[in-house]
């Protein structure tokens, strides 16, 4: 029944492409990665710093307060700290083929505990590592539901996504806990000391987690058995590397860091709230992305999410100065992601293109 | 042997003929899976509180239910050929605005070109989600996340601070949402049409199995000669067309809409389609137990709301009751191809 449907009338009625050029286009991914390699116009990476130098000639030609410290601390550091921290374990969760997309929903669990215990009258030392525990749990939750019970990561997290904001309401409830020590609010709003007013102490922790990531992932067998994986699962499997314990320990550290920017989005907004930052996780996934990391795992690098970050910060920051409809600057944000997917594939789409072309110049002489 | 998977996931071989019967009843079984979680709820919710069968709760269900179903529709289309449409949102904010903004801008226009103002709108939407997804063959995932921020974009641009209120929109459309038969909504009546009409399609034409085929092996199904990239292309389309409706819808149910409609929507939509047993990788599944796992969801909320359960604790079951389903849909989908394989290995022998 099903070759007969298939095969039949369809090539009479419909224009089936001839075999040679459709096997050769086959939407497999090793073959499309390969040709990336091949002929790709242009590295991601290096458009990326173009980009970058162009963001900031835009910035500073169109403001002058663009290149101060008041802007590059409180409208990039401390307005996208929270976010940047976030994109490194994405990264790594990314590159090994998975995703998760409960990161959010556990900074904004992790603020409602915040404020919750806070309320009951912990010590704040015992609250950040209680706390901190929590966003491991969380993220291992996730790691269990995805490598030993084998569902697919992009549903799951779904579910967690909705489980863990779900948590945060129950926990808090309406309630809007803002009474917390000087001592730790400052710490989300006062610039690190010795940065020159620069630097917020959320960008020092991200500088400081890109640094360990960036070796990790680059100089560790740890790091190269995460790209492996997204790049081939069962050869990764064959070659000895753990999969499931690896996946589970990133969606782990996903975990802790979504808990690390809780706490430091709590303290910086001096507010607990039950959807403190829900809303996060698509820019976190578009900055990962827009850094040329492949959806499919396997390539990318944390030098080229860094640029992308800068690029995104940067424009943002750039376009809110000068008066560019504050609430349409997403529109930059897809357009970015569209060109981080296209540009790497200009040749391929040209080389299809002319194929095209030649196709109907044929069929039309012929 | 080989071809089994297949027929697993929906593909149908002549050979497996037997083992597709099998298949269809465990089918069968999956959706009344769902009929019978959704009858326990009403039936504990109920003993507890018979205050949740009164015509007016019900009401409210499907009220709340059949926006969801609608876009778990397009979404279902999509997600069966391994792609997702995550701008659905956003598509649904900029018809909705758009096609209400029609009522105060030209007087007395009649309905129906509203709808087909926001049909157009959403097919638009459609068309560039599709064409950069066939025609660049670049992830779904990234297409649709990009124009989610585009579209929206776009909505916050048009609109502005401005907003419509219910005041500017003529009575017969608020009507639309509002005037039922006894409990049930005359729209969700046209609305579990469109989706039978849905599944029909999907059941019963060659391009809505080859939707399956594309889904199951994408590959595969280039040499079977299916034109996958016209077929996603398609797909998408139609989930952009069915969120423009449900764009023009939104606006008659609440009333006032501001370029906020619909936000962050995009990932209950796929929930649901998840909910209602939708393989999310494609290949299997059907837009009825989509459509089911929709009023599943706006179900329990409303049992919630009525046992006087803080609603603080929706969002907790929701996610919750959406991991149990990825499970146990999982765990029948593994134990079904076990039993095929042992099915085939006694008739082989």
């Amino acid at each position: 029944m099903r070759p007969e449907t298939a095969l039949g009338p369809s090539e009479v009625e419909a224009p089936a492409p001839p075999p040679g050029p459709a096997t050769a286009s086959l939407p497999s991914r090793e073959t499309t990665s390969a040709r990336d390699r091949a002929r790709g116009l242009v590295r991601w990476e290096s458009a990326l710093v173009i980009l970058l130098v162009a963001t900031v000639l835009i910035g500073a030609l169109t403001s002058r307060q663009f290149l101060t410290s008041t802007n590059i601390f409180s409208n990039v550091c401390l307005l996208y700290g929270e976010l940047a921290i976030m994109t490194l374990p994405m990264t790594l969760v990314i590159l090994a083929g998975e995703i998760d997309l409960s990161i959010a929903s556990i900074l904004a669990l992790s603020s409602s505990l915040v404020g919750y215990l806070w309320e009951n009258h912990w010590p704040m030392p015992l609250i950040m590592v209680c706390v901190l525990g929590v966003g491991l749990v969380c993220g291992a939750f996730n790691g269990i539901l995805v490598t030993r019970f084998g569902l697919p990561s992009l549903a799951v997290t779904i579910g967690t996504k909705t489980l863990y904001a779900g948590i945060a309401e129950i926990v808090l409830g309406p309630a809007i806990i803002t009474n917390f020590p000087s001592g730790y609010t400052t710490i989300g709003v006062n610039p690190f000391p010795g940065t020159h007013q620069l630097l917020s102490y959320s960008a020092v922790f991200f500088i400081v987690l890109a640094v360990i990531f960036g070796i990790v992932l680059h100089a560790t067998s740890f790091g190269r058995s995460v790209v492996a994986i997204g790049w081939n699962k069962e050869a990764a499997q064959f070659a000895g590397i753990r999969v499931k314990r690896v996946k589970t320990l990133l969606y782990m550290v996903s975990g802790l860091m979504g808990s690390l920017a809780g706490i430091l989005y709590t303290f910086r907004l001096s507010t607990a709230e039950s959807d403190n930052g829900v809303d996060l996780v698509l820019p976190v996934i578009a900055v990962v992305l827009l850094g040329g990391v492949s959806i499919f795992g396997g390539k990318g690098t944390l030098v080229g999410v860094i640029l992308g970050l800068l690029v995104y910060c940067g424009l943002q920051s750039a376009l809110l100065l000068t008066n560019f409809n504050a609430n349409a600057l997403e529109i930059v944000t897809g357009g970015l992601l569209l060109l981080s997917v296209l540009i790497p594939n200009a040749g391929e789409l040209t080389a299809r293109a002319r194929r095209f072309m030649n196709r109907y110049r044929v069929s039309g002489t012929s | 042997m080989s071809a089994l998977p297949d027929a697993v996931e929906g593909a149908g071989t002549e050979a497996g003929s037997g083992s597709r019967r099998l298949a269809d009843v465990i089918f069968r079984v999956r959706e009344f899976g769902i009929i019978a979680v959704l009858l326990v709820f009403v039936a504990i919710t109920s003993a507890i509180q018979p205050r949740f069968i009164d015509v007016q709760n019900i009401k409210f269900v499907f009220f709340n239910a059949v926006l969801f179903a609608l876009l778990a529709l397009g979404e279902t289309m999509v997600v069966l050929t391994r792609n997702i449409d995550l701008s659905v949102s956003s598509v649904l904010g900029l018809s909705a605005y758009l096609s209400a903004h029609l009522f105060s801008q030209v007087h007395g226009v009649p309905i129906v070109v509203v709808f087909l103002a926001g049909l157009v709108i959403g097919l638009a939407c459609g068309v560039v989600n599709g064409a950069i997804t066939a025609v660049a063959r670049v992830p779904s995932l990234v297409v649709t996340l990009a124009t989610l921020y585009i579209f929206r974009a776009l909505d916050v641009i048009i609109v502005g601070g401005g907003m419509v209120v219910a005041s500017t929109l003529p009575n017969s459309f608020l009507a639309i949402t509002t005037s039922s038969v006894g409990a049930v909504p005359y729209l969700a009546i046209v609305i579990a049409a469109v989706v039978l009409a849905g599944a029909f399609y999907l059941r019963s034409f060659r391009s809505g199995r080859e939707l399956y085929a594309i889904g199951s092996n994408p590959a595969a199904a280039t040499l079977a000669g299916i034109p996958t990239g016209k077929r996603i292309f398609s797909a998408f389309v139609i989930s952009g067309g069915i969120a423009g409706i449900a764009g023009v819808l939104w606006a008659a149910t609440y009333g006032t809409i501001d370029s906020t409609a619909g936000y962050g929507y995009e990932l209950t939509v796929v929930a649901a389609v998840v909910v209602g047993g939708v393989n999310i990788f494609g290949g299997s599944g059907t837009v009825t137990g989509a459509a089911l796992g929709a009023l599943l969801l706006a179900t329990i909320n409303q049992a919630l709301y009525v046992l006087g359960i803080s609603s603080f604790w929706d969002l907790a079951i929701d996610g919750f009751l959406i991991v149990v389903a990825i499970s146990l849909d999982h765990w029948i989908s593994v134990r079904l191809t076990s039993a095929l394989r042992k099915r085939s290995l006694q008739h082989a022998t």
